[in-house]
């Protein structure tokens, strides 16, 4: 399935023995996985099985999570993860987010991209320009706001918030994107429009989503890992090639599940 | 919610107290307006920025210019939150991203402890202790600087709660979404939760710049109480409330009705400044 070629640059992420504690009640336990590089992997489970904290663990936003603790062995390539003197902002700078409510700064559209390029050693202006509007025309939202660019970014519509989120993240040129059900805030017309655009950018990215809705997991991943939460806390079930677990899937949990019989 | 017609009781003690509240305000502006009426007809309240010196009780020649004494409520008022306002948003922004949870909960005790002793206290604390160090510097001591650094002082409090309370209301996922994008801990604060709060930050500053205006007692136990305009922050300055405590007690007829019309002004500042956080409440809304 890997559609890419060998000098693209996004990277493979691997988790081994991976559990997640909130105190002392475990969010998720054991996960081991393999998320390959330039795929799609979804993440599917009902309400409370781990998925967020799973997807948060990647990019250690959980460090900023008082009282979260995580175990185990992450790997974006050749680095880890959750080794003590990794460089999570250069991590977070490899690994750009989408969280399931879009989130823009309270300020203009410009500067919601100038802000983080120049954190990220982008000076120049005509490159922030430049990098701006390459990511804006990914996401399909430049015809919309080129007129606009100095307006606040909150006066944008939920789906083009959404968008611009993606975008601002895009513009960092990260190796992996986790999104966390970057539609389930949005109308169908502009979760369409997202998803469109997620399969778009297949090839370029590593992509981990998190979505409640099968068929689109079915749509546009290549791999699905199915979640599962029981009273010691969340694990994987089963995880393979989307077609093979839509359609032969080994246990009977997760057989029920993509049938809609629960969750 | 229980409908309104079910709770009859209620809500007519809710509208009284509501209704209350509205007259004794009323009666209070009306009653300063009136006690003001004598200097205002006989005089103008434009006598208090034009005549050239405060003599209001002269029999022959009264004059009534405030100027000196209007200069020093808005620079000590002025100087206050310049010297407040940073140190409050420094100490919010430190409670709220860097400090651990007991020494969050003790500097929130000191603050509300702060917040609650009464201003001649801070008044007696500047005059036996600031003072004296001013003095050394330059005298007299008793100044337009011991009046701001007091004010700062009494300020900080309310600067620091409403600010520390604004960046607590922050939704998480800000945080989160700055943080996921790879900007360091103090880009976040600084540029992204801190802008953010602004409005707050902007109502926090006006509020405190209202209760600097009216602060009578302290500022009169440590300016000095002079009345010239000010020319360095080293020189004694009377402010219009202190002026008001202290001719109060004496005055009679048209000075006395000029104290009053001293007060109009000052209620109007307050008026202005009540009308300016309201102007940015309506932003936050829209
Ligand atoms: N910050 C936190 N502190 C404590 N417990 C948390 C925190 N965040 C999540 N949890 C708990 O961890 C478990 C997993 O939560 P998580 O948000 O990862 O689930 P999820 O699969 O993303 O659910 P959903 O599909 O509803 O988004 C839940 O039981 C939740 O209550
Ligand atoms: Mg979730």
């Amino acid at each position: 399935m890997n559609s890419c070629a060998d000098d693209c640059p996004c990277a493979a992420m691997t988790t081994e023995k991976l559990t997640l504690h909130y105190g002392a009640t475990a969010a998720f336990r054991d996960v081991s996985l393999e998320i390959p590089r330039c795929e799609i992997t979804a993440l599917i489970g009902p309400s409370g099985c781990g998925k967020t904290s799973f997807l948060s663990s990647l990019n250690r936003l959980t460090d900023l999570v008082p009282s979260c603790r995580v175990t185990g062995r992450i790997t974006l390539g050749d680095l880890e993860v959750l080794a003590p003197d990794t460089n999570v902002v250069a991590l977070r700078r490899r690994i750009g987010m989408i969280f399931q409510k879009p989130n823009p700064f309270a300020f203009s559209i410009a500067k919601n991209f100038a802000l983080p390029l120049r954190e990220h050693g982008v000076r120049e202006h005509a490159e922030i320009e430049q990098r701006t509007e390459a990511a804006l025309r990914d996401v399909g939202l430049w015809d919309e706001v080129r007129d606009r660019l100095r307006r606040s970014a909150r006066t944008l519509s939920g789906g083009q918030q959404q968008r611009l989120c993606l975008a601002r993240a895009l513009a960092l040129e990260p190796e992996v994107l986790l999104l966390d059900e970057p539609c389930s805030a949005l109308d169908p017309i502009s979760s369409a429009k997202v998803e469109d655009h997620l399969q778009s950018l297949k090839g370029r990215f590593t992509v981990v989503i998190v979505t409640h809705n099968l068929a689109q997991a079915r749509r546009i991943a290549d791999r699905v890992v199915f979640f599962w939460a029981d009273e010691s806390g969340g694990r994987v079930v089963e995880s393979g090639p989307v077609d093979a677990l839509f359609e032969d899937a080994i246990d009977p949990l997760t057989q029920a599940y993509v049938r809609g019989q629960h969750g | 919610m229980t409908p309104r017609s079910d709770r009859p009781v209620a809500l007519f003690v809710l509208r009284s107290c509501a209704l209350g509240t509205i007259t004794i305000l009323v009666l209070i502006v009306a009653f300063v307006v009136g006690e003001s009426v004598d200097v205002l007809r006989n005089a103008g309240l434009s006598r208090l920025w034009t005549d050239p010196t405060w003599h209001p009780a002269s029999k022959t020649n009264p004059t009534f210019g405030a100027v000196p004494m209007i200069v020093g409520t808005l620079f000590a008022t002025a100087g206050a939150v310049v010297v407040a306002l940073p140190l409050g948003l420094l100490c919010a922004v430190f409670v709220n991203y860097h400090a651990t949870h007991t020494l969050r909960r003790l500097v929130n005790g000191v603050i509300e402890l702060l917040a609650g002793i009464p201003s001649v206290v801070y008044g007696l604390w500047g005059l036996t202790t600031l003072v004296p160090i001013i003095a050394m510097i330059r005298g007299p001591g008793t100044s337009l600087l011991a009046g701001i650094l007091v004010l700062a002082l009494m300020i900080l409090p309310t600067i620091v709660l409403l600010i520390d309370q604004a960046l607590r209301e922050q939704p998480a996922e800000l945080a989160l979404s700055a943080a996921a994008l790879g900007l360091s801990k103090s880009r976040i604060i600084w540029s992204v939760l801190v802008p953010s709060a602004w409005r707050s930050i902007g109502t926090a500053s006006l509020l405190a710049t209202a209760r600097a205006l009216g602060e009578t007692m302290a500022v009169l136990l440590v300016c000095g109480n002079a009345i010239k305009t000010p020319t360095s922050l080293f020189d004694s300055v009377r402010t219009l409330t202190a002026n008001i405590a202290l001719e109060m007690a004496y005055a009679m007829d048209t000075h006395r009705s000029a104290l009053f019309a001293s007060g109009l002004l000052l209620l109007g500042l307050v008026g202005l400044l009540i009308a300016g956080i309201e102007l940015l409440e309506r932003r936050v809304r829209t």
